[in-house]
């Protein structure tokens, strides 16, 4: 396993820990945690400072009949949990190796028969269902740049296999790159193996060659 | 004045309280959990924006969840309030948000495991609580209001920046000043 030299921002985990993410970037914060174990570490310390916030709240009164309402429930049968969202694929061993969860339960399929969709001869990617924020996985061959673009809102990218680089820097798996609207870029994945990663982004991206604006309905994205 | 039974108390062993509930079923045990807690938990979830009769629902909820899930708290992974918390926060994501909240599963055998595993023991978690507590209480007050707001706000810290008339930056280095002075106190590396 290779360290991880890239992690999301203190502001992104804090806020993961009080839970005001939203479905999208909750997805990328959680699918780090399961590749950066000092990453968790600061989650559960963000946790204790939740937790310590709400043992020192001001108490606001309950009703009078709270408790009694609820001590009579406490012996009902617990409801069956929900069915999960969605049917669970048997995934083959790369998908269960590289797509750690909570992301792979998000695949409706294993990574090689996905829906993917064609962006261009070099990337192809594959919506997730997420509220909020928009979800994709890209995979992107070996050495191939992606059309330069900057964005509107924020977009972050969790490496999961392979790896690519930008004017910021190299990203490989577990890598969070971060990228706002001030940050013009073209990442170029490394060589070797494709590179396979989750984007989130808070709004759309802005290509800014000739030809790539033109693609962009084409893209829908 | 009124006395009831949900008058409010000043302190509580939770985790005893919690071990109790998830061994015994103690109904004595969830009663003093539920007068610490649930205006607590009500309370912070006014500060999150929920009006008086949601605020309440997600607090009657939680605690009916933690009764539930009692058995599951592991004392040497977590303070008790820490559990309590995440408890609340998944069931307001769920009742209010009606989002999911994605998790890592820890028997993912594609989860990378802590490289050095602490060292679990319970005093460890009671402590972590009174020092995180301690902390908080020390920081300067411009860190505070952070830290508070990044609890209190369902908002991103753009907007917490906004909120305060300050640049993104400022918020988001005050946060991490905090962030790392609660960290120091746990004695979590700190580079």
């Amino acid at each position: 396993m290779n360290r991880i030299l890239h992690h999301p921002g203190d502001d992104l985990l804090v806020a993961y820990a009080a839970g005001s993410l939203d479905e999208g970037l909750s997805l990328m914060v959680a699918t780090h945690l399961a590749l950066c174990p000092e990453c968790r570490s600061r989650v559960a310390a963000a946790e204790a400072m939740g937790g310590a916030l709400v043992a020192d709240m001001a108490p606001a009164p309950m009703a009078d009949d709270a408790l009694d309402a609820l001590l009579a429930r406490l012996d009902e049968p617990e409801p069956a949990p929900p069915p999960p969202a969605r049917p669970r694929p048997a995934y083959d061993a790369r998908t269960r190796a590289v797509v750690p969860e909570p992301l792979r339960s998000y695949l409706s399929a294993s990574l090689d028969t996905l829906p993917w969709r064609s962006m261009g001869p070099f990337v192809r990617s594959v919506e997730l269902p997420v509220s909020g924020a928009k979800a994709r996985l890209f995979r992107i061959k070996p050495g191939a740049a992606m059309p330069q673009h900057s964005h509107n809102g924020m977009e972050y990218t969790l490496v999961l296999a392979g790896g690519f680089s930008d004017e910021v820097g190299s990203f490989a798996r577990g890598d969070v790159a971060c990228a706002d609207q001030t940050l013009l870029h073209q990442p170029v994945a490394d060589p070797g193996e494709p590179c396979l990663c989750l984007a989130v982004t808070d709004a759309p991206l802005r290509f800014t060659g000739v030809v790539p604006r033109l693609m962009q309905p084409f893209f829908g994205i | 004045m009124t006395v009831t039974r949900t008058d409010t108390v000043d302190t509580i062993d939770a985790r005893a309280l919690l071990l109790a509930i998830g061994r015994d079923r103690d109904k004595a045990a969830f009663a003093a959990l539920f007068a610490y807690y649930a205006p607590r938990l009500k309370s912070y979830m006014r500060k999150l924006g929920a009006d008086d009769a949601a605020a309440e629902e997600v607090a009657q909820e939680a605690l009916l969840a933690i009764w539930r899930k009692a058995h599951l708290y592991d004392p040497a992974k977590a303070a008790a309030s820490t559990w309590i918390f995440a408890v609340a926060r998944n069931m307001r994501i769920d009742l209010i948000r009606r989002e999911r909240r994605p998790e890592l599963d820890p028997d993912d055998p594609a989860l990378v495991p802590d490289a050095d595993p602490r060292a679990d023991d319970q005093v460890g978690a009671r402590q972590r609580e009174a020092l995180v507590r301690e902390a908080i209480r020390q920081l300067p007050p411009e860190q505070a209001e952070v830290v508070r707001l990044s609890f209190y706000e369902e908002k991103p810290h753009a907007e917490i920046a906004e909120v305060l008339q300050l640049p993104l930056g400022t918020v988001k280095s005050r946060l991490r000043l905090a962030f790392r002075k609660v960290r120091m106190a746990l004695g979590d590396d700190v580079e």
